[in-house]
């Protein structure tokens, strides 16, 4: 318990929260390396899931992808683009790395979404002489919105979580806390860090579970 | 003086057989260290996981804390699992393993505990009519039956803690992870390059070992589709 009272008071110092090394500037740099991960990950995946879920191909392939995908260390991956001349672009790298890490899980929901669907109400609406476009935006999606979403929760979570181990390739974020901690040997300092990641991440998937409750039509889809 | 060696290493070439043979024996003990430690997480998790999961079945109530708890362990971020257990282990291969065992019990839970949810009905009461108590039950019917989707999580979770021991590096404990952070500090391409596929590689052949065993294990699954 010494080692929580002691992140604590470190957290309290308000020393700590200001300037560009303090808690305020990591967190927004946290903050805007999710997003913009999330929202370029989201724009690759999902487009092409949906395609794939309402012609029904590539099962196999999104499943495979997203296993390989598990196997790739972030970190590894994270390093490896350091070393090339992407390395050069700031945080390139790390967007990079995270799209990779982020798009497998989003493509896998997204894609078993679509295809869980019940066939009968797909077969129902095209012998109502709907249009391929109009299945995919009116009868699949909106029933497989739940599925969809809860991979992009997922993925956001993971995003965050992840994003701490920029910091380990001298990236910024909340990892940097972290680090900077186990390089000074502050043993408060880097479970003070941990905590904060922790919180960020518990209040990304409130936010989502907020969400969903303040718009269950949204959610469960035109039951 | 001699000149310098113009090899790929002094080139810093990203693919570098002269790496592998010079450090063969560096590569050789991450290569340990990262399968020991994966074997280690893995199998403690598969303890622990086990009871909970029987213990979530047999009490309905015991389900949601026990899904709560791991799920939240889930989130916390690799780096920061590390860093959270730092007061407890201290900057040891400890740390690691409980690390990566903390992981590894949400996949493990939730897969053992859906396996034995999917065991029918009518079988555990045809097991009950034949006179089976609930231990026999359990051992030889309920358990065996949940062994492919167990399986299925073991997988996920060794595949992941092959990856997530990387980051272990930042304690000096993360097997090919130390060859890759090493690298990033040294600009040593080959070095990084190298360790990278290495861990790809030990997941794949992990994954294959783990499927080997099911097939092994599960001999009815075959004989049922063929």
């Amino acid at each position: 318990m010494n080692a929580l009272t002691a992140a604590w008071d470190w957290l309290a110092d308000p020393a700590h929260w200001s300037g560009d090394e303090g808690i305020w500037h990591r967190l927004f740099q946290h903050l805007v390396m999710t997003v913009v991960c999330l929202v370029v990950s989201c724009l690759i995946a999902l487009p092409v899931a949906l395609v794939l879920g309402h012609l029904g191909r590539g099962g196999a392939l999104a499943v495979n992808i997203s296993n390989v995908g598990r196997a790739v260390p972030t970190f590894a991956v994270l390093v490896l683009l350091l070393l090339t001349p992407i390395g050069k672009w700031g945080e390139g790298p790390t967007v990079v790395a995270l799209v990779l890490f982020a798009v497998p899980p989003l493509l896998t929901n997204a894609y078993v979404g679509m295809r869980e669907v019940n066939r009968s109400i797909v077969q129902a609406a095209r012998g109502m002489g709907m249009t391929g476009r109009q299945m995919l935006f009116h009868v699949e999606l909106p029933l497989s919105l739940p599925m969809v979403l809860n991979g992009v929760r997922l993925a956001a979570v993971q995003l965050v979580a992840t994003a701490t181990i920029a910091a380990l390739a001298g990236g910024g974020g909340l990892g940097r806390i972290i680090t900077a901690g186990f390089n000074l040997a502050s043993t408060p300092q880097v479970v003070a860090g941990a905590v904060l990641v922790a919180v960020f991440a518990l209040i990304v998937e409130g936010i989502f579970e907020v969400v969903e409750r303040l718009a269950p039509h949204l959610v469960r889809g035109a039951r | 003086m001699t000149a310098p060696p113009d090899d790929c290493l002094a080139r810093n070439e990203w693919i570098c057989g002269e790496y592998l043979s010079t450090r063969r024996q560096i590569i050789l003990d991450a290569v340990v260290q990262h399968f020991q430690l994966t074997a280690v997480s893995v199998l403690i998790g598969l303890l622990i996981a086990l009871p909970l999961a029987v213990l979530a079945r047999r009490w309905g109530l015991a389900a949601g804390p026990v899904l709560a708890v791991t799920t939240i362990l889930y989130t916390i971020p690799s780096l920061a699992m590390f860093s959270l257990l730092l007061p407890v282990y201290g900057l040891s291969a400890a740390l690691v393993v409980a690390g990566l065992v903390l992981y590894s019990l949400t996949v493990l839970v939730r897969n053992i505990l859906a396996g034995l949810r999917a065991v029918p009905e009518e079988t555990r009461q045809a097991a009950r009519g034949m006179g089976y108590g609930p231990i026999r039950l359990l051992l030889t019917v309920e358990l065996p039956l949940a062994v492919p989707a167990a399986m299925a999580g073991l997988r996920i979770a060794t595949v992941s803690a092959v990856a997530l021991l990387t980051v272990g590096a930042i304690v000096g404990f993360g097997g090919l992870g130390n060859l890759i952070y090493a690298g990033m500090n040294t600009y040593f391409k080959a070095q990084v390059l190298t360790a990278s596929v290495l861990c790809v590689v030990i997941a794949v052949l992990a994954d294959l070992l783990l499927l080997g065993v099911q097939r092994l294990i599960t001999p009815w699954t075959r004989a049922a589709r063929g």
